[in-house]
């Protein structure tokens, strides 16, 4: 027994040995990390003979603190909000990234200017431009809720709602459900009676609300008829209702933009192996092959041009993309700037908010 | 008396073979083997140390050591570079109150500098951000360009922006220029400073520690009565019935406590939400209308359910062991001397089951008290306890202070219960088996 145990011990060790060259990425699981590791982990793999372990967060930037500050960081590469990677990158969590390194873009524009703007952060490269919508199940919802007024309309359209629980996007949808313009919904936000209104908005439907965390939840629970709208991560509805053929619609007006980042938490084990990857995975054609596996949005714009069709070869993607022009009638773009300051109290008063 | 004074006095003559005196040698032969024993226990207690009561001590200094605005760490190497020298140096100069001056502005423009320069601007800005919301990108966008800046620096920086002339961000700087501070314990019973210094309440729509404190108290409470109540007949079911049938009960008790608490959450959520095992059935038995299900779930309602089934176990086995060996003839002679079967319970059979009655209360309160993964589950909005607040600062707002306050705030209350109960029943009074 003892010696099945040393021999069992070693052949392990040796295996960790053989494979030395891998890197670690966590992302935010289900349908996205699905999408990712179709586009990036396995070409990756097949052309540099790196191993990706792929790991699940229902947030990936929640662990890094904790890991880096006790010098045992198990993720080389994590992918995270903006607002999160710029808070993570101030409190000196995160390795710096060197841009210049990315590669430039088929037609030789340099990364720096190839990307959206705002897309490469000291610490962060973004990959994906995300939006928060709301969407509904066509199945449980009578006639076609068509503004985000109509998602805070318990009148026009009964039936729980589904929100993430959390102060940010939930705020600034609320502001906007009350009539006010995208354009004016953070300088309302940074005044008292601004916060006052977007929470009167929120008392008017919080007895109808099942909140949510993980961004696997919103397709679930409307799938189950738990709730009939819900917000969601745009990718999510569109997974839930093309590829599992659910009846999921999203409704575009009042989407909240926002970017999702890579980066990599000071110290990790692999460091090298990450920005190998992280500049693999933001080259245009990787963007561009993970658009046709979920609807996000690529962060360079020489991969808008490549975004064809879905992975099942016959939905066309651009409709569903939420820069699409069409859907961009009543958006917003989320302000990183405003989040990772108000962050803490607007959090806390949301907690008040929750518990009273 | 005598005798006795004659007796000690032998004593003090008595010697071993070896000519010692046999207290000193008694003395010696005991401390060996004191620290024989404790050379066994040394283990353990290094373990207990190094995993358990370091780690959570430097976890609870936290809450009161928060160096973020004058002390920058390098994490890895583990280099500190002092932040805010200047100005530091002309708050110990003037005391709380003194309105700042140019020299105050002229310190802080150019610590502001510095700030720049070791890239510290993000961290002196959060922890300011902790007490005074919007500050993080004051100190951002000012490192950013106070090297353009000109005397006189109080006009500039207020003309850059109004926000530095704030009475209350100079009363936040002053007491995170002091390494240790009260501020997170303030924050954690929804305290804090006004520009005086002087303690004052939250604003009403930010209060919501206190509130939870209670909560969790009161929904502890509840959870430990209602396992009471439904695990002490089956305790005395399982202490009484025939071994054979006792212990094919007991396999029901275990089992689910041996299932992953996960797992006994995620089912409970399957039963209890709205289209789920519950609701259906009503619906189906026509005691429900389709449209008007009940929501059983995502409110207290549902954390109190399924923490009364998780914990329940923990209640049922301590009763067990102290119901297991009360000799039944107790009670038959009690009834046999003329005591109703109520009278034979309360004063002969109940008594001898305090102990258990008094282990598993503590266990499951202690238990409940710091539950977080059922209510986070199920907990919905107003069924989340305090353990949720902490995991939020933990991993979300990442204010890891205010987070160690929270808990050793929890961590001391528990405490006091622990102590007030051992004056009340006696700790020693308690029976795990």
């Amino acid at each position: 027994m003892k010696k099945t145990f040393i021999l069992t011990t070693a052949l392990t060790g040796f295996a960790f040995a053989a494979n030395a060259a891998e890197v670690t990425v966590m992302s935010w699981g289900g349908a996205y990390t699905k999408s990712q590791v179709e586009a990036y982990h396995k070409p990756f793999t097949a052309s540099t003979g790196i191993t990706v372990n792929s790991v699940d967060s229902s947030n990936p930037a929640q662990p890094i603190k904790a890991q880096v500050e006790a010098g045992n960081v198990t993720v080389d590469v994590a992918d995270v909000e903006f607002s999160d990677a710029v808070r993570l990158c101030d409190e000196g969590l995160l390795e710096e990234i060197d841009t210049s390194m990315l590669p430039s873009a088929p037609d030789g524009t340099p990364a720096a200017d190839d990307f959206i703007d705002g897309a490469l952060q000291d610490c962060a490269v973004a990959n994906i431009v995300w939006s928060t919508v709301f969407a509904y199940n066509t199945a449980n919802v009578t006639g076609t809720p068509t503004t985000i007024a109509d998602f805070f309309d318990t009148t026009k359209f009964p039936g729980k709602r589904g929100l993430r629980k959390s102060a940010k996007a939930t705020l600034e949808m609320a502001l906007m459900a009350d009539g006010v313009k995208a354009a004016d919904v953070y300088a309302m936000m940074d005044t008292a009676e601004g916060i006052d209104r977007a929470f009167a908005k929120l008392d008017s439907i919080k007895s109808d609300i099942v909140w949510w965390e993980a961004g696997a939840q919103p397709p679930q629970l409307l799938a189950d008829g738990e709730v009939v709208m819900s917000t969601a991560y745009n990718g999510r509805i569109f997974n839930a209702a093309i590829a599992e053929s659910q009846p999921l619609e999203v409704v575009w007006d009042g989407q909240i933009l926002d970017f999702d980042l890579f980066v990599i938490p000071k110290g990790a084990p692999n460091k090298e192996e990450a920005m190998k990857f992280i500049s693999f995975s933001t080259s245009t054609t990787a963007l561009a092959a993970q658009a046709s596996y979920i609807s996000y949005g690529p962060a360079r714009k020489s991969s808008g041009a490549l975004v064809g069709k879905y992975s099942d070869g016959k939905t066309d993607m651009a409709p569903h993309m939420p820069t699409a022009a069409a859907n961009l009638g009543n958006a917003l773009v989320n302000n990183f700037e405003f989040w990772v300051d108000h962050d803490a109290e607007l959090n806390e008063r949301f907690n008040a908010w929750l518990a009273s | 008396m005598a005798d006795l004074t004659t007796n000690v006095a032998i004593d003090n003559h008595l010697t071993t073979a070896d000519g010692k005196p046999l207290k000193a040698a008694l003395a010696a032969a005991q401390a060996r083997n004191k620290r024989r024993a404790f050379f066994l226990v040394l283990p353990l207690l290094a373990f207990i140390l190094i995993t358990f009561i370091v780690p959570i001590g430097q976890m609870l200094m936290r809450s009161i050591d928060s160096p973020g605005f004058i002390l920058q760490t390098d994490v890895i190497t583990k280099e500190e570079t002092p932040l805010m020298v200047n100005l530091g140096l002309w708050f110990k100069d003037n005391p709380q109150g003194t309105e700042p001056d140019e020299a105050a502005y002229t310190a802080l423009v150019s610590d502001l500098i510095a700030l720049k320069k070791t890239r510290a601007q993000g961290q002196a800005g959060t922890r300011i951000n902790y007490e005074l919301a919007g500050s993080r990108s004051l100190f951002t966008s000012g490192a950013r360009k106070a090297a353009k800046l000109k005397p006189p620096y109080k006009e500039a920086m207020i003309k850059l922006n109004k926000k530095w002339e704030n009475p209350k961000l100079w009363q936040v700087m002053r007491s995170a220029s002091s390494r240790y501070t009260g501020s997170f314990y303030l924050a954690a019973v929804d305290r804090t400073r006004d520009a005086n210094g002087d303690i004052v309440r939250v604003e009403e729509n930010r209060r919501v520690y206190v509130n939870l404190f209670v909560r969790t108290l009161r929904l502890s409470l509840l959870i430990t009565f209602l396992t009471f109540i439904l695990a002490y007949p089956v305790a005395h079911l399982l202490a009484t019935l025939p071994m054979r049938k006792s212990n094919m009960l007991m396999i029901l008790v275990l089992l689910p406590f041996w299932t992953s608490l996960l797992v006994r959450t995620t089912s409970w959520m399957i039963l209890l939400q709205s289209q789920g095992v519950l609701n259906d059935a009503m619906v189906g038995l026509g005691l429900l209308d389709d449209a008007n299900r009940i929501q059983l779930m995502y409110n207290e309602f549902g954390t109190v359910i399924a923490m009364t089934h998780i914990l329940l176990p923990f209640m049922i086995l301590p009763l067990y062991s102290v119901m297991r060996p009360i000799n039944p003839s107790y009670v038959r002679a009690a009834r046999s001397l003329g005591a109703t079967s109520w009278t034979a319970f309360r004063r002969i059979y109940f008594p001898q089951t305090v102990p258990g009655i008094g282990a598993g209360a503590l266990l499951v309160f202690i238990l409940s008290v710091g539950y977080y993964i059922t209510p986070a589950l199920v907990g919905g909005a107003d069924g989340t306890l305090i353990s949720n607040l902490i995991a939020f600062h933990m991993l979300s707002s990442l204010n890891w202070s205010l987070a160690a306050a929270l808990a050793s705030l929890l961590l001391g209350g528990i405490l006091i219960l622990y102590w007030l109960y051992d004056r009340l029943v006696g700790i020693d009074n308690l029976k795990l088996g």
